[in-house]
């Protein structure tokens, strides 16, 4: 993966990203990946002047993960969509929808999580 | 007003669309139209059941018939460029609207007939297809409607099967 | 004053695909806009635990019904820099001329919706004549209108021999004259000026902030373009990014209309530096194991893949953020404060495309 990758933990991550923001960065987007049991993988991406930055968090999916859309507003759409996909709580998320962003409300299965993986046809 | 010029052009041109359904435009000859199939030269390898995007076809090598769902079919032409014998190929107009849903499953030769089951199915169907075939000549999609029919029961039970596995 | 509640969409004359705006009215004025998305849903990103890398490639082009190429484009760059597959410089120029006509016929598909917004149907229709000489280019070289399919991993399948990009220059030469009568009237007809000039404004500072991609990046004078990283061929062509200051709907639409025109210069550009050589290396084995993360210019702007390998045929994981998706943030920014009738004008200044949003 081009760019630099920072790790960052549950404490560091709003701070690293504060930091982030006041270096004029722009945030791109989220992207997440099962890391093992139940554990999850965010990347924060970040640009400036096309120099792109990744903050890596690994997080557990059973407790809270720290929102950083009192940061960045935009993080809020992303934030949504990760909690529909996984099923994971933040701490602080300013627009809460619910996990219902792009799932209806009586869905209760997770789709990104492996508890519906789907079996190859042939 | 900056408009005007254009309105006064158009108003002195001919239209610029055509009277579609009576007037048809000629089709170009690299699109990718409705899948056809030779099942004479087919092998089955069963190498476009494997690559096809959308899964939506399947091969039977023990009875020698090759199937396709042609509504599940999103016309990528992956088949055609993958098929070793050159079996398919692709016309340049598209598929016409259908009022109903038909089967489309092709019945050839198998390369090499199990002496059981199989030669006794498929004199029927090679029967049954034959008549579909003078019939509907000189309509190919008839013929993939047809001779679907009488061999669907043959083919549920091997449908439910493979439903089952994969609901494993 | 009283506050009124109106719902906007997901069925609206404007809006081609659903999605939803609660709008909080105060006599006219919006005073907040809440979205809700979520209407056409596909799941596609899951998608990738049943189709092999290979077939991934006609899912990625389904996300968009309007970019497919650019799509599919991505993907095949992922996944080659993940096998470390080096594509053929031929097949790298190919893939751009079809990128680029995919973006001329975004932006006229979009011309032609955002002038039906404010109520100008005749300069609809005649964008959208414009627009149907490059889909009789993409069909008359690739096989279809919207979804050429030309990409695979390594390469391109389709060919254009030198009598098609005769073909396709002097097309260009007459849809170029076309969209340049059209000038006039998109940037400074009184009647298209007074519904899009000072609508919706967004600074330089919030662009960045609430991180806009594309044309509304670029509306509010971000000079920003990811066909500057010089990915898949982008690097041997001559180009600036297009930018306005004025962060208006005017901004955007003359940013979009610009770019139609710097479109088919790109493409001239890449017919007449097109080496000669193989279209497609051939491609063994699996993904390794391995995250890459690329950006491309859609016509809506930067389009995000992520793509993570585990060694088998399926992959681990392919995440997708398009262009819409990072827009949405400033279209609620836009909203408050403006009049009630300006909202569909403003909703379509960001160019939504809601399937592509929701994958
Ligand atoms: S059509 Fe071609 S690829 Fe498909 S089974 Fe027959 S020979 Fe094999
Ligand atoms: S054209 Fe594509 S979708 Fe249709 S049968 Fe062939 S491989 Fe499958």
């Amino acid at each position: 993966m081009k760019g630099i990758i920072k790790d960052v933990t549950f404490d560091t991550v709003v701070g690293e990203v504060m930091h982030m923001k006041n270096d004029g960065q722009r945030l791109v987007t989220l992207s997440t990946y099962q890391a093992g049991e139940g554990k999850m993988g965010i990347l924060y991406h970040f640009d400036k002047e096309l120099e792109t930055t990744h903050l890596r968090l690994v997080a557990d999916m059973d407790k809270p993960i720290p929102s950083v859309s009192g940061v960045y507003f935009s993080a809020m759409l992303v934030e949504n969509e990760i909690r529909d996909q996984w099923d994971v709580e933040f701490d602080g998320l300013v627009l809460d929808f619910n996990r219902t962003l792009l799932l209806d409300p009586e869905v209760t299965q997770v789709p990104l999580a492996s508890n519906v993986k789907i079996a190859p046809k042939n | 007003m900056l408009f005007t010029p254009t309105v006064v052009k158009n108003l002195l041109k001919k239209p610029a669309t055509r009277k579609y359904p009576f007037e048809v435009r000629e089709p170009f000859t690299k699109y990718r139209g409705e899948l056809v199939m030779d099942i004479d030269t087919c092998i089955f390898c069963g190498i476009c059941a494997r690559k096809c995007p959308s899964q939506c076809i399947v091969v039977d090598k023990e009875k020698g018939t090759w199937q396709c769902d042609p509504y599940a079919c999103i016309y990528c032409g992956w088949c055609v460029d993958s098929c070793p014998t050159h079996s398919l190929s692709m016309k340049h107009e598209h598929r016409k609207p259908v009022t109903e849903k038909a089967e489309w499953i092709e019945q050839g030769t198998p390369p090499k007939p199990k002496k059981k089951k199989a030669p006794a199915e498929n004199k029927d169907d090679a029967g049954s297809k034959a008549a579909a075939d003078k019939k509907a000549d000189a309509d190919e999609k008839a013929e993939a409607g047809k001779p679907a029919e009488a061999e669907s029961k043959a083919d549920a039970g091997k449908k439910a099967d493979a439903g089952k596995k994969d609901e494993k | 004053m009283a506050t009124t509640v109106i719902p906007f969409g997901p069925q609206h004359p404007v809006l081609p695909e659903p999605i939803h705006l609660t709008l909080k009215v105060e006599d006219e004025i919006v005073k907040e806009a809440v979205p809700a998305l979520g209407y056409v849903h596909r799941g596609l990103e899951k998608l990738a635990d049943i189709r092999d890398y290979h077939q991934m490639i006609t899912v990625c082009e389904r996300v968009c019904g309007i970019c497919s190429m650019i799509h599919g484009t991505v993907y095949s760059q992922c996944v080659e820099e993940l096998m470390g597959i080096e594509v053929t410089d031929r097949a790298k120029m190919l893939r751009v001329i079809w990128s680029e006509l995919h973006r001329m016929h975004s932006h006229l598909l979009w011309l032609g919706l955002f002038a039906d917004a404010f109520g100008f149907e005749a300069l609809f229709m005649q964008f959208w004549k414009v627009r149907e000489r490059i889909m009789d280019i993409n069909e008359a070289t690739a096989g279809s209108r919207v979804i050429v399919s030309v990409n695979i991993i390594g390469g391109v399948r389709a060919d254009l021999s030198p009598e098609q990009i005769r073909w396709i220059l002097s097309e260009l030469d007459t849809a170029e004259q076309e969209i340049k009568a059209l000038q006039d009237t998109i940037m400074n007809d009184y009647s298209v000026k007074s519904r899009t000039k000072g609508i919706g404004v967004m600074t330089y500072d919030q662009a960045l902030e609430l991180g806009a991609a594309g044309p509304t990046l670029r509306g509010s004078g971000v000079a920003q373009d990811m066909r500057m990283l010089g990915y898949g061929g982008y690097e041997s062509l001559d180009f600036e990014p297009v930018t306005e200051p004025d962060g208006d709907c005017w901004s955007r639409s003359t940013v979009r209309f610009r770019e139609v025109l710097q479109s088919i210069d790109l493409v001239r550009q890449a017919a007449s530096k097109l080496p000669e050589g193989e279209l497609a290396v051939k491609v063994k084995g699996n993904p390794p194991e391995g995250e890459v993360y690329q950006r491309v210019e859609q016509p809506r702007g930067e389009c995000v893949y992520y793509v993570r390998g585990n060694g088998t045929k399926h992959l681990d994981r392919l995440r997708i953020r398009t262009p819409t998706f990072a827009n949405i943030p400033p279209l609620l920014h836009m909203v408050p404060g403006c009049e009630l009738a300006d909202v569909p004008v403003i909703v379509l200044s960001i160019d939504p495309c809601i399937s592509c949003t929701e994958r």
